[in-house]
């Protein structure tokens, strides 16, 4: 009737629009998800009969209990977090350290330093993979997770001194003026004023590098042989070996190497956005 | 103590070495400098001095056991004739350009259209981004259920009368690469999506404003107020890109190692096994340096932005 009411159907039709798009959108993200959950619920003998695509006829927990004992997964697990919570705590305090000095000291050349060793982070891993194999032989930690650890830290460090470089060049010099003024040293200027200012950073990238680490691949193979210390991606894949075309069981192992980060990601989703802007876009 | 830098204004010098700003009558504390020294010990130890390594043993033929021969550049002379670097070569480019390419194009699209904060919109972005946060491993599995002779995509071709569509895709050497971007491209989306949100997010209401009185459409506001904006979101979605597209590993590895007869090889899944399948090392780091010099542009042009913002 009126232009008003055109206005506002044409609105609401816009609204609906959208729903349906971005919601077609979601459910085509997230139906493998989906897929791997249902599957990893059904028994062996419903897939064979019924195919991986029908709608389920069983229900059944057995599978994770397959590949989290059988499977190997339990140690995997295990293994896993031994080599990503060291890491993450250890690289990110490294990373504060150097960046801590690069931005709040006059170093000689902090800018050639800061930038060198973003370019380490940067380097194709594939050029490292040999030497790094041979190095840990050489150092006698070869398929040990200290390697591993060693590596990963090693290789992300560069990266987290960068962001975190950004960030504390951002605080006010006054703050830390008035701490040197009432005589205190580099220690408790890190300690006490720049890191509890840094924390939104901290969290951001530790969300972020959590999954990173906990989701490599690459250098674990690189540096591990025994199965009973591989990590749980390298798991997975013998997971697959083992029990080939039982998929009940590989989805089982899938959802149990997947839950970890996704914890993270949904309890942490707001630092976990920042931190991949806070390292691109600045 | 050492005089404190100030973040913002920005010292006249580069790189204060002697006489720019105030120096301090004290040399740095020694703290300071263990700060920066252990961290950069830690990366040179695992990844400067192997690097090195991997550079020299690019000249070499060695089989891991005996000592690395040197034999120059023999190893990039044998590239020259080796039909498996060849294909891995083009599938790298092919993967840098559709799976690069789409996954910006597709990534803008998402963030256009979940970019204005309205009811739901926080659990589209967050559908899409999940997939980010799985191991690609766990992705590839996935995929490879779906892709199964007589998996999902079968059994869904089946049931849409398309039948003769139905094969095994990843076992065919026609599909296989494709059918490995696409596991890949679903990860990576949700990721470029988050960059280019932000960057829209940045970007003045008014310009749009301006532009509405103008009387710039929809697409005008896009191409001549969007676009311009972006330009430096573009940029770091482009190096983060062409990094992860020679990078690109697991998925691949996982889902074919580079099968069936080198049809989904890539340069970095051949190095691998080159080099630790066929223990043949120096090619191996030969075809290592290969990758490195394809992403060196990037890295170099990525370090050169970080510079004039680092300080």
């Amino acid at each position: 009737m009126s232009a008003n009411s055109t206005a506002v159907r044409r609105k609401r039709a816009a609204t609906a629009g959208f729903h349906l798009g971005a919601g077609a959108l979601a459910v085509l993200w997230l139906l493998p998800i989906a897929l791997v959950v249902v599957t990893s619920l059904r028994s062996f003998d419903d897939i064979a009969a019924h195919g991986l695509g029908s709608w389920p006829h069983s229900f059944t927990l057995g599978n994770f209990r397959q590949a989290w004992v059988d499977g190997g997964q339990q140690r995997a697990l295990i293994n896993s977090l031994l080599v990503t919570v060291p890491c993450v705590l250890v690289t990110l305090a490294l990373a504060a350290m150097a960046a801590f000095s690069l931005s709040r000291y006059e170093l000689p050349f902090r800018r050639a330093l800061l930038l060198l060793m973003l370019g380490g982070n940067l380097l194709p891993p594939q050029i490292l993979l040999i030497p790094v194999s041979k190095l840990s032989e050489m150092m006698g930690v070869y398929d040990t997770l200290p390697a591993l650890i060693g590596v990963q830290i090693g290789f992300g460090v560069g990266f987290y001194v960068f962001v975190l470089h950004g960030f504390m060049r951002g605080i006010p010099a006054e703050i830390q003026q008035a701490a040197v003024v009432d005589g205190a040293g580099p220690w408790q200027i890190f300690w006490r004023i720049i890191l509890p200012l840094t924390r939104p950073a901290l969290a951001a990238l530790s969300a972020l590098s959590f999954t990173w680490i906990f989701n490599d691949l690459l250098w674990a193979i690189t540096v591990l042989r025994s199965d009973t210390k591989m990590p749980i991606t390298a798991a997975l894949i013998g997971l697959q070996g083992q029990y080939v075309s039982m998929w009940n069981v590989i989805a089982a192992g899938s959802v149990i190497a997947a839950a970890p980060t996704v914890a993270v990601f949904l309890r942490f989703q707001r630092h976990f956005v920042a931190g991949l802007n806070l390292g691109a876009v600045k | 103590m050492a005089v404190l830098t100030a973040p913002h204004p920005k010292p006249p010098v580069p790189t204060p070495s002697r006489g720019g700003r105030a120096r301090s009558p004290r040399r740095t504390p020694p703290l300071v400098l263990a700060f920066v020294l252990i961290p950069l010990l830690a990366e040179s130890v695992w990844v400067f001095w192997p690097a090195l390594q991997g550079f020299y043993l690019a000249l070499t033929k060695w089989d891991g056991v005996s000592a690395p021969q040197f034999i120059g550049l023999d190893n990039f002379r044998e590239m020259a004739h080796d039909d498996v670097f060849r294909s891995a070569a083009v599938h790298t480019v092919l993967w840098l350009v559709l799976f690069g390419g789409l996954s910006a194009l597709l990534g803008l699209a998402a963030a256009l259209l979940l970019q204005q904060e309205r009811r739901g919109v926080g659990f589209y972005r967050a559908a899409l981004f999940l997939p980010v946060v799985f191991s690609l491993v766990a992705t590839a599995l996935v995929w490879q259920a779906i892709y199964q002779p007589d998996g999902v995509l079968d059994q869904l071709l089946a049931s849409v009368g398309l039948d003769s569509l139905r094969h095994a895709w990843l076992a065919d050497q026609d599909t296989a690469l494709y059918a490995v971007i696409v596991p890949a491209l679903w990860r990576q989306i949700g990721y470029v999506m988050v960059l280019y949100l932000a960057g829209l997010k940045g970007i003045d209401p008014a310009l749009y404003e301006a532009a509405k009185v103008d009387g710039a459409g929809a697409w005008q506001r896009f191409r001549h107020v969007t676009l311009p904006q972006l330009r430096s979101v573009n940029a770091v979605v482009l190096s983060v890109i062409v990094i992860d597209s020679l990078r690109s590993f697991d998925v691949v590895w996982s889902l074919t190692r580079g099968g069936p007869y080198h049809s989904s090889e890539l340069l970095s899944t051949y190095m691998y096994s080159t080099a630790f399948q066929s223990l043949r090392l120096g090619y191996g780091s030969a075809l290592a340096v290969v990758i490195f010099v394809l992403a060196f542009g990037v890295i170099a042009s990525y370090l050169v932005r970080a510079f004039r913002e680092a300080d």
